[in-house]
């Protein structure tokens, strides 16, 4: 189990891997995410690691993944991995079509992409504005979460892309992957049994 | 000297070139002076001269560099080879000890200099001297770090203030034009001293019938004025002292007032000098001399055949030149896809032109590849020394055996390749080879043998290091994996596997970390670097005969020509190079095993089958090997596999891009590439694979192994 | 200016340096790791100075320039000797030889232009 960004415990804590902006008058750190939808949920990541948004393209399928890993995708040239966001956050996987997008970022000096729905806007909120991690109560694995903001009325989930997607986790799944086939493999086998 | 200082500056770019050529030295040295002891008396001789040669050169780079603990050493070193080649110093192992001592040392002060790191001068000092007590020579001179005086003019920072006037009487001997100096050019150096008065005598010049343009006629007087020293003066002449009467007096400035002008007083008449004396004939390229009596201009074109004329380039350009070659095959692709889809008159043309280009494209790869590739020898070379070095410590009888040095390799190969055979070797002598004694007894000959040697196999390259030593210790190796915890105590493994556990990571014990740079030594170390470097590694064992490492290394790491087959949704890439053949096999033809999936005979031997389809769960795709395709692939290791796919969709060179950049390491993927439509296509490895589906199996000598699957089979 | 040199140096790190240092200065350098690669270039190509090394392969400097001034056509070329001794009897021996003059090794590039131009220009 991977625990990276401190939970908070009472006061609003925003993940230190957010970027910093002093605002000049209020002295506030502010931050910007650019925000984006996944079904009727939000989400927000760090401007400052987002490289582009391209449209959906498809994928050629990586063996032996877990099933979030999409594949990968030539971008110029480099091929880099898509994570099925939905699917990640145990929501199902996405029937991506062309209007769905990619948003491609760096994390940890490689670059990937996430499947979203769509691509809302650019928000700039306070450090004040940013609600912390409650310690319990969500059901989902929380290390990715960096905190919570309010934009119009609605939630949005800051997510810290660099705990989403640990090659640590990724590795355990090839190997859960694979254990699966082994048992596919042998079970096909036992059934096709040649004649003597 | 602050304007030395700057120039010598522009110099320090050459400071990578001092230390590559350092690095060629170093290693020629070394390995002559492997050879030293072995060679007869003729070859040693020569040898000592090179030897003396290389370090002489390392001496003058590094002095220009002022790497003065360098100029030091290899001036100590050099003074001792040029001993022992006098014969004052006779050449016993003992001496060849301590020269080889001075070189490594050497090669250590080099390294130090040029990655920035202390030199530890009081090893310098000391090895310094035990090569001076050598033949009694003196002890290391002086570094020559800032060079004679002899052809440096003295500095004119304080320059005395005051006019001084000298009378220089110059008579030049015919020595002086024989060794081309030219009283022209002395004068006009004389010239730049200070303001010049020239006379010339020329009684004694005969008329022109009677001249002897060998001779010497002429003298000369001067009258020079200005604030130089005597020695300044000097200087001018500091080549033809001895091939000229010369006398420099300082008088007093009465007899000559105005010293302005030189080109006004006739006798000053710079251009006489070359009218007066035809006898030296200045040097232009146009003009022969005169007293040649054929013309000696060949034409140009005329070359001797037998120079080998290399260059040397920056790694950075080649790469940047096999990336663009690699974009340019994937462009080239599309183009080919584009002219294929379309079906009008004029893509004819335009098809033809694809594809003459197309075989361009492989030509200029196959020369660009080329010019990265090397051959494993230079690193092959240094590995008898290390042998020999190791086996004396350990008290064993060793003789290394180098094949298949002249097989070539990627140069970013070459380089990382030292470790792992540097480590197998060291592993061969520490727990393989037994002492002398313990071998006769064995009636083994005392010495034992290492043979070291590359091959081109399958597209690939085949290192292999075999020794006739005891094999592995199955029992020590499995107790040690039990302590360590890597197995259970119970585990029931089978020899091969036990073998294998020597690469387990963690495996390696303290002991095992030596000198090779505080780097951790171990097994687990080698086989991680070679499958960094995209190859495997293996060990099989007989005990009381011996073990053989085995390493296969891709030829290339950029491009590849590869088979695209269909799986299922996706295209995959097969290497072409291990490719055996395909067919489509008949239900009869595919025989099941329990606990060993499904077989099929290929020439003469059961192969296993493996369904691409299953092991990727893509159930779009066709695992029932007779309806679709059996591709027959022969792994790193020699095995055969049997690949089943849905079809074959052709071959294609293709460009070999990471997938390990922005994502992972997949099991039973070596790389990916982007194919002519732009999408991407995974580069399966087989040996990946093979481990995948039959773990272990690539462990068993092969023969063995089919007659196994023989036996069991016609059960 | 039109004067061209001949850099012979078994050492490419010497003659890396002594083109830079003597192109720089206007004149066209060509390069020999040898003595007898020297001589071939010489067969070819006119030459206004000869720079040598003295430790090298094959042909040594000492043994170019007696080459050298054997040849008729050269016998009144420019030849510099590169040198690290300070001892006088490899100075001798070179000017036994025949050669003009010498530069010591380590040398700066203004030295070495100097020189160049104090025996061909």
């Amino acid at each position: 189990m991977i625990s990276n960004t401190d939970q908070s415990t009472q006061s609003p804590t925003p993940s230190s891997n957010l970027p910093d902006v002093i605002d000049a008058d209020t002295g506030n750190t502010e931050f910007q995410f650019i925000t984006f939808s996944i079904g009727s949920e939000d989400y927000g990541v760090d401007i400052l690691a987002v490289r582009e948004i391209i449209a959906w393209s498809s994928v050629t399928h990586l063996p032996n993944t877990k099933d979030y890993v999409r594949g990968v995708i030539n971008l110029r040239g480099s091929i880099l991995p898509v994570f099925d966001l939905r699917c990640r956050f145990g929501m199902g996987l996405t029937e991506a079509t062309g209007t769905h997008v990619i948003i491609i970022v760096t994390v940890k000096g490689r670059l990937i992409g996430i499947l979203a729905d769509s691509v809302s806007q650019i928000l700039m909120i306070n450090e004040s504005e940013i609600s912390g991690v409650p310690e319990s109560g969500l059901l989902v694995d929380q290390e990715y979460l960096g905190g919570f903001a309010t934009s119009d009325t609605r939630m949005v989930a800051l997510l810290d892309v660099e705990c989403l997607f640990d090659p640590n986790i990724l590795i355990e799944s090839i190997e859960e992957a694979r254990s699966a086939e082994m048992k596919v493999e042998e079970s096909e086998n036992s059934e096709t049994e040649a004649p003597r | 000297m602050a304007k030395n200082k700057k120039s010598s500056r522009q110099l320090e770019k050459f400071r990578a070139t001092f230390f590559e050529e350092c690095a060629d030295r170093l290693g020629e040295l070394e390995d002559i002076l492997d050879a030293l002891n072995d060679a007869d008396k003729n070859t040693q001789a020569e040898m000592l001269d090179a030897l003396f040669r290389s370090v002489h050169s390392i001496k003058g780079g590094a002095g220009a560099f002022d790497f003065i603990t360098i100029v030091d050493l290899s001036q100590a070193l050099e003074a001792a080879l040029d001993h022992v080649r006098a014969g004052k110093v006779s050449l016993s192992k003992n001496v060849i000890g301590i020269i080889i001592e001075g070189r490594d040392l050497l090669a250590e002060t080099v390294e130090s200099e040029k990655s920035g790191k202390i030199i530890d001068t009081d090893k310098v000092l000391q090895l310094s001297e035990e090569l001076s007590s050598l033949g009694n020579v003196m002890g290391p001179k002086t570094p020559t770090g800032t060079g004679p005086d002899v052809s440096k003019r003295p500095d004119t920072e304080l320059p005395p203030t005051e006019l001084k006037h000298y009378s220089i009487k110059f008579k030049p001997t015919a020595r002086l034009f024989e060794a081309a100096n030219d009283p022209l050019l002395l004068i006009r150096e004389l010239r730049e001293l200070g303001s010049l008065k020239t006379s010339i005598d020329t009684r004694q010049l005969p008329p022109l019938t009677k001249l002897n343009p060998l001779e010497s006629y002429l003298m000369w007087t001067f009258e020079l004025a200005g604030n130089m020293s005597v020695d300044d003066i000097k200087e001018v002449f500091e080549f033809v002292d001895d091939a000229c009467a010369l006398r420099i007096e300082q008088v007093d400035s009465d007899s000559n007032e105005g010293n302005n002008d030189n080109g006004d007083l006739t006798q000053t008449n710079t251009s006489e000098p070359s009218k007066a004396a035809p006898s030296s004939s200045p040097p232009t390229p146009a003009q022969p001399p005169t007293t040649v009596a054929k013309n000696v201009q060949p034409p140009a074109t005329t070359s001797t055949a037998q120079k080998i004329t290399s260059v040397r380039v920056d790694l950075d350009r080649i790469d940047t030149l096999v990336n663009m070659v690699g974009e340019l095959v994937i462009t080239q692709a599309m183009m080919e896809q584009y002219a294929a889809a379309d079906n009008h008159l004029e893509a004819d043309g335009f098809q033809r032109g694809v594809e003459t280009m197309s075989s361009h494209m492989r030509d200029l790869q196959d020369s660009v590849m080329a010019v990265r590739m090397q051959p494993v020898k230079t690193v092959f070379s240094r590995m008898p020394r290390l042998a020999r070095e190791l086996s004396r410590k350990l008290g064993k009888k060793v003789n290394l055996v180098l094949k298949g040095e002249d097989t070539e390799v990627d140069k970013t190969i070459i380089e990382l390749l030292a470790d792992p055979l540097t480590h197998m070797i060291r592993n061969s002598l520490d727990h393989g080879i037994e002492l002398p004694d313990v071998r006769t007894s064995a009636g083994k000959p005392a010495e034992a043998e290492i043979v070291l040697s590359a091959d081109q196999r399958s597209g690939r390259i085949i290192i292999e290091v075999v020794d006739d030593g005891a094999g592995i210790n199955r029992d020590r190796v499995f107790s040690k994996a039990v302590e360590q915890g890597i197995v259970a105590p119970d585990a029931a493994l089978k020899p091969d596997e036990i073998d294998d556990l020597i690469f387990a990571p963690g495996f390696s014990t303290a002991e095992e970390v030596t000198d090779v740079s505080g780097r951790g030594v171990g097994m687990d170390v080698v086989r991680r670097s070679v499958q960094d470097l995209g190859g495997r590694v293996s060990v099989t064992s007989t005990p009381g005969q011996g073990a053989k490492f085995l390493m296969a290394l891709p030829l290339t790491l950029a491009v590849m020509d590869g088979m695209i087959v269909k799986v299922g949704r996706e295209k995959f890439i097969l290497p072409l190079a291990i490719i055996i053949e395909s067919l489509q096999p008949s239900k009869g033809e595919v025989e099941t095993v329990m606990d060993r999936g499904r077989l099929i005979k290929h020439r003469g031997e059961f192969v296993p089958l493996i369904s691409l389809a299953t092991l990727f769960n893509d159930h779009s795709g066709i695992s029932d090997p007779s309806e679709g395709l059996v591709v027959f692939v022969e792994t790193g290791l020699g095995n055969i596999l049997g690949l089943i796919v849905d079809k074959l969709l052709g071959q294609n060179q293709v460009v070999i891009k990471s997938l390990e950049e922005n994502f992972l390491r997949i099991e039973g993927v070596s790389a990916a590439t982007i194919l002519g439509d732009g999408r991407v296509a995974l580069i399966l490895d087989v040996d990946g694979i093979e481990n995948m589906v039959l773990p272990g199996r690539g462990l068993m000598p092969k023969n063995r192994r089919a007659n196994l699957l023989q036996n069991e089979v016609s059960l | 200016m039109d004067k061209r040199v001949l850099i012979v140096d078994d050492s490419v790190t010497m003659r890396d340096m002594v083109t830079y240092t003597l192109s720089n200065a206007g004149f066209t350098v060509f390069e020999a790791d040898d003595g007898l690669n020297a001589l071939d270039v010489l067969q070819n190509k006119s030459v206004d100075l000869v720079i040598t090394d003295i430790n090298m392969p094959r042909l040594d400097g000492i043994g170019l320039i007696q080459k050298i001034r054997k040849t008729e056509a050269h016998a009144f070329l420019p030849i510099l000797c590169l040198t690290t001794e300070t001892a006088s009897d490899t100075k001798s021996d070179a000017k036994t030889a025949g050669a003009t003059g010498w530069l010591a090794k380590p040398f700066d590039p203004e030295t070495l232009v100097r020189a160049a131009m104090k025996v061909c220009l």
